[in-house]
């Protein structure tokens, strides 16, 4: 499927309707998502219905916006008013949001088309989509492998062309690292630059909205798309809104002022080689577009797992005490009493990692355990902050690997959870503090499997981050391949 | 790490009922995710601030003012079970109490 600039030059050139591009979308889903399984909702009706609004604001002569009449896919803990939303998870099932997200309804406003709410991990908790209580989704490149999670869904309907960009939200790497296995751009904002307002929680101190897309472009459009403050959402950064797909150019700004730091310890142990590979040669590539490489010292980057594996189940424990069968959603039956009923309804409702995070979550802030556990890891988010805050003084974009390999197959990490929390090693620590990070393709391992590169930006810089990472982008080849199973159609 | 019998006063806290095979489960687990976690007392935190946010931010103060948020039939519409304008649920309390 073309870019958003190509979309919205055809439409505006009346070369094709947005009903039909809307079709072709929805064609695509038809035939790929017997093998895909990205989306738990195809929402068929509502995309031809918003496609026809767009085509008669062309036909009346009105002006459309860059996003007007594009395919989108929605991550399913986004709340739709009318369309279910169920974040993946047994207990939220029957759930038909009363009320909508402030980002779908900045998109439905910029006439974008959601074509339909996709896979993912339950609650967001996971790394591969396998938590999904509803199915497994899988990779675009090897069907025989995971795409990654907690956004997995948005990850494979953009890489394999159901749609042409995606929303998916990232708590310790759950856009970047989907991003990184499809073999697409991902983005995670800026805490607070993009409300979360809508967005079912998980760990709010973390939790971020953000874009995937098969450019850098098409992610800087969508991304100016939804950002702005928000008075629903009290983390809102009062930021005035940028226009973040005018200031790409393909060569690297500030000219010759560019100086990139690679963080030093995510190379060596547990990283896999041909993602190492194709990670140096991307840093070679960045100095041959004239940045200055340096290598940069963040001693605390490995503490962020086990800090954010207190951190996040704390959050989520007090998050999903909502969860009792009581105001909406999934509830047992034959519960003697109420508490039996909440415990009943929690049981059956929640899968094993929700349910294992809880638990985390519940022991680490018990009596006698707080100081031990969640101040201990809030001190430690401290020092990570810190690594960053000086990296930024003399950096204006750190790099590293999105993930320490590319995407693992079905069932590898499903029996060991630690094998699978490490997975995010390398994105956590950027939640932890906040700033805005961005997988951007930069290769193939040996099996052809798609290969991320992480780069960090300081707070509120995502127009240096996607400056650079579009500079990088167009002078390599890595967008341009797409996976076999969607090479057959246009 | 964590025994059985934490498990089970952890879970009662969490208000989840755990089958014995989770139970049996969930010790082996989160042992070993605790014991990962351990390795932050390698770090002397001792005068160190914690973060309680990723962006620093201050107090956000509206005016007390009604407003109509949502559709009130729409979000009652929602629970498993209701009566009139109240959400039903079981009984609180046992008969002798």
């Amino acid at each position: 499927m073309a870019s958003i600039r190509e979309l919205h030059q055809q439409l505006i050139n009346k070369e094709r309707s947005a009903v039909e591009i809307a079709q072709e979308a929805l064609e695509r889903i038809q035939q790929l998502e017997p093998k895909l399984h990205s989306f738990l909702h195809i929402t068929a009706d509502r995309a031809l219905e918003q496609a026809k609004q767009v085509d008669a604001k062309i036909a009346a002569g009105e002006p459309i916006g860059l996003l007007a009449g594009i395919p989108i896919g929605i991550k399913d803990n986004l709340c739709t008013k009318g369309i279910p939303t169920t974040c993946g998870s047994r207990i939220l099932e029957n759930f038909v949001p009363p009320y909508e997200s402030t980002v779908t309804q900045k998109l439905a406003d910029a006439g974008a088309v959601t074509v339909g709410k996709t896979n993912m991990d339950e609650f967001a908790m996971g790394g591969s989509t396998e938590t999904s209580a509803y199915q497994m989704t899988f990779n675009p490149w090897d069907l025989e492998r995971v795409p990654g999670g907690s956004s997995g869904g948005s990850a494979v309907a953009v890489s394999a062309g159901e749609c042409v960009v995606s929303l998916g939200s990232d708590t310790g790497g759950s856009i970047r690292q989907p991003a990184s296995f499809c073999g697409v751009v991902g983005l995670k904002p800026t805490y607070g630059l993009v409300s979360r307002y809508g967005l079912v929680a998980y760990a709010s101190s973390l939790d971020q909205i953000g874009p995937f897309g098969r450019s850098v472009e098409d992610v800087a459009i969508l991304l100016g798309a939804i950002v702005g403050y928000d008075p629903q959402d009290s983390t809102s950064l009062k930021v005035k809104p940028i226009d973040y797909a005018k200031s790409l150019r393909p060569d690297l700004k500030p000219k010759g002022g560019c100086v990139i730091g690679v963080i030093k310890e995510t190379f060596g142990e547990g990283l896999d080689p041909t993602v190492e590979q194709a990670v140096t040669k991307a840093i070679a590539q960045l100095q041959d577009l004239g940045a200055e490489i340096r290598v940069i010292s963040c001693p605390n980057f490995r503490y962020g797992l086990p800090a954010y594996y207190i951190i996040a189940p704390s959050e989520a424990s007090a998050n999903l005490a909502r969860y009792d069968g009581v105001k909406y959603g999934f509830r047992a039956d034959n519960a003697e009493n109420l508490v039996s009923m909440y415990a009943k309804t929690r049981s059956a409702g929640f899968g094993a990692e929700v349910k294992r995070r809880i638990m985390i979550g519940t022991y680490a802030l018990s009596a006698g355990y707080y100081d031990a556990y969640y101040l201990k890891a809030q001190k430690v988010r401290t020092l990570i902050k810190q690594d960053f805050e000086k990296a930024f003084e003399q950096v204006d974009i750190l790099v590293c690997p999105t993930a320490p390999t590319t995407a693992v197959k079905a069932g590898e990490k499903t029996t060991d959870p630690l094998s699978m929390y490490l997975l995010d090693l390398m994105t956590i620590p950027v939640n932890l503090a906040g700033l805005p990070g961005l997988s951007v393709p930069c290769g193939f391992d040996d099996q052809g499997l798609p290969i991320g590169l992480q780069m960090i930006g300081n707070v509120l810089k995502e127009e240096t981050l996607l400056q650079i990472a579009y500079a990088y982008e167009q002078s390599t080849p890595w967008h341009q391949y797409i996976p076999k199973i969607s090479a057959s159609r246009s | 790490m964590i025994d059985r019998e934490q498990v089970r006063k952890v879970a009662h806290l969490a208000r989840l009922d755990l089958t014995e095979a989770e139970e049996v489960q969930f010790t082996t687990q989160l042992s070993s995710i605790l014991e990962y976690i351990e390795q932050l007392s390698e770090l002397d935190t001792t005068n160190v601030v914690p973060t309680t946010r990723a962006i620093e931010g201050s107090n956000v103060m509206r005016a007390d003012e009604l407003i109509h948020h949502a559709d009130r039939e729409a979000m009652l519409e929602c629970a498993p079970d209701r009566v009139g304008d109240y959400f039903k649920v079981p009984k609180i309390m046992n008969e002798e109490s």
